[in-house]
């Protein structure tokens, strides 16, 4: 077990606990950088989804995970940023500016969303997003001089200012470098006065309050934030798709990013790269699987919508704190043998709280 | 302020309640409730349950609208001050059913409390710019005091869902003394603590009182608490005001005997 001896409070601050992290870091980077070097050109394309899907996960992650509203439309920002930015794209703006205005495209959806919606929370919000994704899917099929309707819409492959990407390979260094910078950007926002106040708000609004927190301020905030980083993710998505129609921001991708979310870990960022991964490796796994199957069972219609239920359901009875929950008692467990018992993460008697103010 | 007929100099008022009233429905839960807290003071509320005191807390940091009357703090009407800037203007409170943010460790708990001496803003917080990382640290010192103060160095990492209940009842405590308030309201801060954690407690409020210079109104049931710290003591029941004065005097007051044991 490491024993970190802190001297200052930088320590405490700054990105990484100490050099072990730096170093297992470092080397994540070196291995996602060279990837494509060794592995099939089907498997880097495999491997950009689960960044895109990453990035979605972290947008989401703000918004339930950090502040604890619940969306079940977030496939509508996705169809936002995707159709805004290959809008951009078209009247021949630069692939980055596109980018980031189909963020902030993205973003003034949200917050116009936001500013009456979140007089509701809980299941009231998620229904609230649940409508507001049933509208832009309707807005998509037929604004059909924007979206091209229901005969979607062809997307050419990122051209940065002048370098024109052609394969695979150029799309996952693109997406690798974004979800780097969403990364940090979020990771400094969480270490820092904005980020806990969203905590703050997530475990108790009340006194939340108290402490000068403007609840109604920082959850448009929280809410313009990740609809934000969730269009750059659709645009990015665009790109990877290669072609954009409505039926791809449904209310499956809806489900599936909250899936990824749950998964990965709530409350944690982590959580969202191992949600990303389980997300975009599912249907490929299931695909294998289903020709090992005997057909009565593989060839069930619906499988797949099926096991992501399933999943999402066990998780939440067996693993709360989903795979990133699970791996830090399984690193406790190692660090402390043989002292680990089974009731070191069982939580403490909840107290009695009466006269809830809610 | 008008001078007084008999010369005598007023001492200064922190914090004035002016016939303070507030109706649910048909009832009035607080009602023409007045009361003056001096600087430097500690200012106990007693009173049976449903007294109305948790209320004349509420109101005083704003979570409900007065019916009626005024709220003066330092000479600024507050009555119609936004919740969340209650903080800023000085005033911090604890809640009487601990209201920490669960899922954060001690630290994170503290350094919320400085939110409202917060001058950075989101775009600088996204590229984390020098200055950010000066007001952490600088949050950070004042903080650390803080644990100083109240003995928390050994929770300092711990996510609160984890702690024992008297220990959470301090961190509350000095939650709100993060916020580098002039006033401070405690809701009851002895409820739920042994006869140690209450002895304790009461040399903090002594501390909290001559040492940070904080003048605080607290509600508090535990008489032996009350007479050790307070300055003044006001008794309430049925939402209105029985009696005001020491704390010895109050508690042979007839009328507050008579509401505590029936006439």
């Amino acid at each position: 077990m490491r024993n970190i001896f802190k001297t200052s409070y930088v320590q405490d601050i700054r990105l990484f606990e100490h050099g072990g992290h730096v170093f297992w870091y470092a080397l994540l980077l070196i291995g996602v950088f060279a990837a494509p070097l060794a592995v099939s050109e089907f498997f880097v394309g495999e491997m950009s989804l689960v960044f895109i899907y990453a990035v979605a996960g972290i947008g989401l992650m703000i918004l339930t995970g950090y502040t604890g509203l619940a969306s079940l439309g977030h496939a509508a920002f996705l169809g936002i940023g995707a159709y805004a930015h290959v809008y951009f794209v078209k009247l021949g703006i630069p692939f980055p500016f596109a980018l980031v205005m189909a963020g902030a495209v993205s973003a003034a959806f949200g917050i116009a969303f936001a500013l009456p919606a979140l007089r509701m929370t809980g299941i009231y919000l998620a229904i609230a997003t649940l409508a507001f994704a049933v509208i832009m899917e309707q807005v998509f099929s037929h604004w059909t001089s924007v979206t091209g309707g229901f005969r979607g819409l062809p997307v050419t492959k990122p051209n940065i200012f002048g370098w024109q990407t052609t394969t695979e390979t150029h799309l996952y260094y693109v997406c690798l470098v974004v979800l780097i910078l969403v990364t940090l950007g979020t990771r400094n926002i969480l270490r820092s006065a904005t980020g806990r106040a969203m905590m703050a708000i997530r475990d108790s609004e009340i006194s939340a309050q108290s402490m000068g927190i403007h609840i109604a301020r920082t959850k448009v905030t929280s809410f313009g934030l990740s609809t934000f980083i969730t269009g750059i993710a659709g645009a990015l998505l665009a790109h990877k798709l290669q072609f954009i129609s409505p039926e791809a921001f449904d209310l499956i991708l809806s489900i599936s990013l909250l899936l990824m979310i749950v998964v990965g870990g709530l409350g944690s960022l982590h959580g969202c790269f191992y949600g990303a991964i389980v997300v975009a490796f599912l249907p490929q796994f299931l695909a294998l699987v289903k020709d090992v199957l005997p057909p009565s069972i593989g060839q069930i219609p619906g499988l797949q919508g099926g096991v992501f239920g399933l999943v999402l359901v066990l998780f939440i009875l067996l693993e709360p704190y989903g795979i990133y929950g699970r791996w830090r008692k399984v690193r406790l467990f190692f660090e402390i043998f043989p002292l680990y018992r089974r009731a070191t993460f069982k939580r403490q008697r909840g107290y009695l709280k009466t006269e809830r103010m809610r | 302020m008008t001078p007084r007929a008999n010369g005598a100099k007023p001492k200064g008022v922190l914090l004035e309640a002016d016939k303070l009233t507030i109706q649910f429905g048909g009832l009035r839960a607080v009602d023409q409730v007045s009361f003056a807290v001096q600087p430097g003071e500690v200012y106990t509320i007693v009173g049976p349950n449903g007294a109305g005191k948790t209320t004349v807390f509420n109101l005083i940091s704003r979570i409900y609208d007065v019916s009626d009357g005024r709220i003066v703090f330092q000479g600024q009407d507050i009555t119609g001050v936004p919740p969340h800037r209650i903080a800023r203007m000085g005033i911090a409170r604890t809640f009487q059913n601990i209201e920490l943010f669960e899922h954060a460790t001690v630290l994170q708990n503290l350094l919320v409390g400085r939110h409202c001496r917060n001058r950075t803003n989101l775009l600088t917080e996204i590229f984390f710019t020098p200055g950010v990382m000066r007001q952490e640290l600088d949050h950070r010192r004042r903080v650390e005091r803080i644990i100083d103060l109240l003995e928390l160095q050994h929770y300092r990492d711990q996510i609160i869902a984890n702690l024992p209940y008297g220990v959470r009842k301090m961190v509350e405590l000095a939650r709100a003394l993060s916020t580098e308030p002039t006033l401070l309201l405690l809701d009851e801060p002895a409820s739920g603590l042994n006869i140690e954690e209450t002895d304790d407690l009461a040399n903090w409020i002594d501390d909290i009182k001559n040492d940070l210079k904080i003048t605080v109104l607290m509600i508090e049931h535990d008489m032996r608490l009350v007479s050790r710290v307070s300055d003044r003591v006001l008794a309430m029941n049925q939402g209105r005001v029985l009696a005001e004065g020491g704390p010895a005097e109050v508690q042979r007051h007839p009328d507050v005997v008579r509401a505590y044991l029936g006439a």
